[in-house]
Parts: C-alpha cells; structure tokens; sequence
C-alpha cells in the first residue's frame, strides 16, 4: 500500500459552530412545540398550576375546540379580514410594480414613494391599533369629524361597534402596513427577471401592457405564490391589531382571530391551556401544511442542479483515484 | 399618432403622481394628526379632533401622562435592553452558523441547511403555551433572559446571512488564515465578521425592529408592570382611565412611534434594501 497523504480536515468545525444554534433551538423551540402537542391532550388548566395528567380520551380538547362556536367564528374571521386585506393589497402593489419598473414611463421620486409606502410596516402594531383606535373613535374622533364636515354624514358613525366596519377597519390596517412591502418584494422579483427577455419583447414591438401581462407577470408567478403562502401564514398569526384594537374580539366577537382566540383561552379567564394548545396545534398544522408548500417553491433549483453537478464529479475522481491509486483526497 | 401617444403618456402621468401622491398622503397623514394631537388639550380635541395646527399643551399633556400608568422611560428602557441584547445574539450565531454551512463541508450541512429551511416559516407564537409553561415552571416568566436567548436560533437571520455569504465569501481568506496558523474560530471573529459587516447591520435593523414591536411573547411573559416594553405599555392606553384624555395619548403614541422614526427614515436606503434582499429570487 502506498502512504496515504491526508490532510487536515476542518469538517468537525462546521459542527462545533453550529452547536450554539442547535442548542438553543432544541431547548427554546422544539421543547416547546413538543411541549404544547402534549398539553393538547392533557387537562391542564388554571393560572400558576403547571401539573397535569393525560386524558382518557386522548382527541377530547381537539373535538371540544373543533365544535367550539367562537373558535368556529374566529377561523372564519381571522379569513375574512385576510382576503378583504390581501386582494387590494396585491393588486395596488401589482400595479405599484408595473409603473416603477416600467421602462417608458418614467416616475420621479420612486425612492421617496417606496420610503413612504413601506414605512407603516415598520412602526409598533400596538402603536397602530391605538392610533386609529382614536381616529375612528365616537362621536369626536377625526375621522366622523372629517366626514361630518364634508357633509357625508349627518352624525357621528360608531365605527368601532358595528361589526362590519370593525372588521373592514381591521382588514384595511392590515393592508395599509403590508402593500408596501408585498410591492417592495414584486419589484425586486421583477428585476431579477433576465433583461433579455424585455429587450426581445421591446425589438418585438410589444407594447407596455403586452410586456407587463404577457412577460412580467407570468415571471413574477413564483415569487406571487410566495407572498400569497406568507401573507396567510402572517394572516393566521393576526394578533396585535385585533388584540389591542378589540381587546377580546369586541363587537360580538367580530374581530375574534384565531391567535385572540388561543391568546384568550389559554391566558386569562379560566385559564385553559390544554384547550388552547389544541387550537394552537390545529393552526399549527395549517401553517406547516402551508411553509412546507413555500420550501417547495422557494428550494434553489440551481443548486440541484450544482448537487447533481458535483455528484457527477466525485464518481469521475473516484474513477481517477482509482486508476492513479488514490493520490486525489 | 405620436402626439396622442404623448397626450395618452401625460394622462397616465398625471394619474399615476395623483395615485402615488395619495398613497403617501395616506402614509404619513394619521401620524401628522398624531403629533399635531399631542400639542392639543381634550377640550381642543373635542373641539374639532381634525387641526394641522399645533396648540402649546405639549407639556400639559406630559404632566397628564405623568403618574399614570404608561410610563415611556420604563417602556423604552425594557424594549431596549431586550432587542440590543437579542438583536446582538442573532447576528453573532447567525453568522457564526450561516459561516458552518459556507466554510465547512461537513456531511450533515445540506440535511441541517433543509432543516433551518423548513422551520422558518414557523411562527414562535403558535407554541406559546408550551413555552409559557415550561417558562413558569423553571421560574421565569418576568425575566427578560426568556425573551433574549432564543433570538440565538433565529432560522431566518441563518437563512439571511448565508445568502449573503454565498455571494461574497473570502474562502481564500480563509486558506490564507490557515497557512499562518490561525485558529478557526479566531479567523471567523476577526476575519470573517468584520468582512460581512453589509449583511450584519441590514439583519441588525431587521432583528431590532421585529423585536422591538414584538407583542405576544412579551404579553404573555412579562406580568409585572415594572418590566413591560414599550407595545405593552402602549396596549395600557386602551384602558379607562385614558378614555377621555386625548391629548395625553396621542401624546403617549408619539412618544413610542418617534423614535422609530427616527432609526427608519436614517437608514430607510438600507430597510428598502434589505427587505427586496430578503426575498427569494424570482
């Protein structure tokens, strides 16, 4: 046998540095999610008592939660005011994106708009609720004021108590914080689209509307599906507007979402944490159902490629180590 | 024919400025009526709610705030320690795991990097209680600690961090360490870090802010008044005792939405870039 050269492999440091991380994933995330799949088969319930036992029917919390009418309703409100949010939301960011990256029309100033639209995404959701918590207030609250002195209403409206408005107020906080990003997040989709592709289009003679809606947007479809899946996972997630705007999903549970739901079962009146971890689980699998879907869109298809590439290659050098005796590490 | 394209041209500008113009109109408007509100007394507001006039009961209004419940400093002062402290945990163990999947290859890196993948998406609220509990029960619920540490596995600074990497990684660098006899860890703190300082602040705005405004963790763990951040000090001014003091809780809003004003329209070229950076290509 020939004496084998080897050197120092630094493999075990890709190891060592990603302990820390490991670490505090299995003890902060994964013990808790483990943890809460549990409790939703326990009867654990009450503020400051953390012993329990299983149940004897072990699906109890699950048939309970699923029969339960404000749970019922809160699914179907948490929906209701995603979509009412999301189809305005994607279509003025769509057509935000078709003007500031259209080569023909040229906007000034494109830099200050996307500034200002992106901006009430980064402010305190809670500050947001309050805000216009007070702007919608009755009867002195400036939006009746407003509508008062342009004549379009007689007397104050009691927006915060009708269910509708309520909810279509919720809906459009979340669409006035989200359609700067979602455009933000198109344009950037639209510039990673292969500029040879418009120019072809351009020696063609498309016109502006042809290249938007038979170039731009059949490119943008990944990237579409993308925020559409992370738009409702962030939707099923809705808990700060609803929760500091309605506290407990006034009026008349209208603006019950989900996450009030679990946040109410399981942290204050009776303080049923089995029951919420049940609810929790069950959007849980929604939400894992939905990024799985995501991962897949998102996985690198360039890096397949590069896998198969490089499997490829180790089967030649192997092919050559063989012949030359192993002198390739 | 082209004179119409040019009238048809202006037209679309026209629209298009009136449209843009009205969105951020839209924008800033509730928070210029914000501030213009916390220089108003109540009777001022009740008056007519809707003035692009500042009034002079700006400190009035502070003395209001003053001995009630919310209580800006403490606010800010919890808030702050909490996302500097997790904000620097996430960028030093992003980076330092984003480095193991660049640098090294190891036979798990592909496995861990799907893993890191399928678990962003999950969001930390959904295993509240499990959390909660196991919080309370080794005692700390109300101890900031519970709120910092995870910020160590944040899935999507790794996922952030390592996109960047691919794209400018000193594997040379790296080499040439060796050859002098650094230590692996030695050449990441003072070669590698230093050299991803673009990722690290984009990822730095990011982390803070989202921590920040974080409300449901916080809500559930932090009970005694003494350690509320500055969303759940805001979640007070719902309460009765603010029913009817306007000035004093538009004031309260504008004390914690300023300075976040002032971190985003200072850095907004980098926020607008980050957030398109952060994105998948298309």
């Amino acid at each position: 046998m020939k004496k084998r050269h080897k050197s120092i492999s630094y493999a075990r440091y890709g190891y060592y540095f990603c302990i820390p991380f490991v670490v505090v994933f299995l003890i902060f995330s994964l013990y808790p999610t483990i943890y809460t799949a549990l409790l939703g088969f326990t009867n654990s319930k009450g503020l400051g008592n953390i012993s329990w036992q299983f149940l004897d029917q072990p699906f109890r919390n699950f048939e309970v939660i699923l029969k339960n009418k404000s749970f019922k309703l809160s699914v179907i409100n948490t929906l209701h005011i995603w979509i009412l949010n999301f189809i305005p939301q994607i279509l003025l960011a769509l057509l935000l994106t078709a003007w500031f990256t259209s080569p023909s029309i040229k906007l000034r100033g494109k830099g200050l708009f996307k500034v200002l639209f992106y901006m009430p995404n980064i402010i305190t959701a809670a500050s947001i609720a309050i805000l216009f918590y007070s702007l919608f207030g009755y009867p002195t609250g400036p939006v009746n004021y407003a509508l008062e002195k342009l004549g379009i209403i007689n007397e104050g409206i009691q927006f915060l108590s009708l269910k509708s408005s309520a909810r279509n107020i919720i809906a459009f906080i979340q669409f006035w914080m989200w359609y700067g990003y979602t455009m933000i997040i198109l344009i950037s989709g639209v510039l990673g689209i292969n500029p040879q592709i418009f120019e072809a289009a351009d020696i063609d003679g498309a016109s502006s509307m042809q290249t938007f809606f038979r170039i731009t947007l059949p490119n943008l479809k990944t990237i579409m599906l993308y925020v559409l899946v992370t738009s409702m996972i962030g939707g099923l997630n809705m808990f700060d507007i609803p929760k500091v705007m309605f506290n407990n999903g006034a009026p008349d549970n209208a603006t019950l979402t989900a996450s009030v739901f679990i946040y109410n079962q399981a942290f204050a009146g009776s303080y049923m944490y089995a029951r919420a971890s049940a609810a929790s689980m069950l959007v849980f699998v929604v939400i894992a159902i939905l990024s799985g879907f995501t991962f897949f869109l998102m996985r690198d298809k360039d890096e397949v490629k590069e896998r198969k590439a490089f499997k490829k290659m180790q089967r030649q050098n192997r092919k050559v180590q063989k012949t030359t005796g192993g002198a390739i590490a | 024919m082209k004179k119409q394209r040019t009238a048809g041209h202006i037209i679309f500008q026209v629209v298009a400025y009136t449209v843009c113009i009205l969105l951020a109109v839209m924008s800033l408007f509730p928070f210029i009526i914000m501030i213009v509100n916390a220089t108003r007394s109540t009777p001022e507001i009740q008056g007519a709610t809707l003035s692009l006039i500042p009034s002079h009961y700006f400190m009035d209004n502070i003395k209001i705030l003053e001995g009630k419940s919310f209580n800006a400093w403490v606010g800010f002062k919890n808030s702050f320690i909490i996302s500097t402290c997790s904000t620097i945990l996430t960028l030093y163990f992003s980076a330092l795991t984003a480095h193991a999947l660049i640098a090294y290859n190891w036979k798990l890196r592909r496995a861990f990097f799907t893993f890191i993948m399928a678990v962003m998406m999950i969001p930390a609220q959904i295993t509240g209680i499990g959390f909660f509990q196991f919080m309370y029960s080794i005692g700390m619920t109300n101890n900031f600690l519970a709120l910092i540490l995870p910020a160590a596995a944040a899935p999507a600074g790794v996922f952030f961090m390592r996109q960047f990497m691919i794209a400018s990684f000193p594997l040379d660098l790296l080499e040439a360490a060796r050859i002098d006899g650094s230590h692996e860890f030695y050449t990441f703190n003072r070669i590698v870090l230093p050299i991803m300082k673009p990722a690290l602040a984009t990822q730095g705005i990011f982390s803070f802010v989202t921590s920040w405004n974080a409300l449901f963790m916080p809500m559930v763990l932090l009970t005694s008044s003494d350690n509320y951040t500055m969303p759940l000090m805001v979640n007070l001014l719902r309460g009765d005792i603010y029913k009817t003091e306007y000035g004093a809780v538009y004031l309260a809003l504008t004390l914690t939405v300023l300075p976040l004003f002032v971190v985003y329209f200072s850095l907004s070229k980098y926020i607008i870039a980050g957030v398109a950076l952060g994105s998948v290509k298309g």
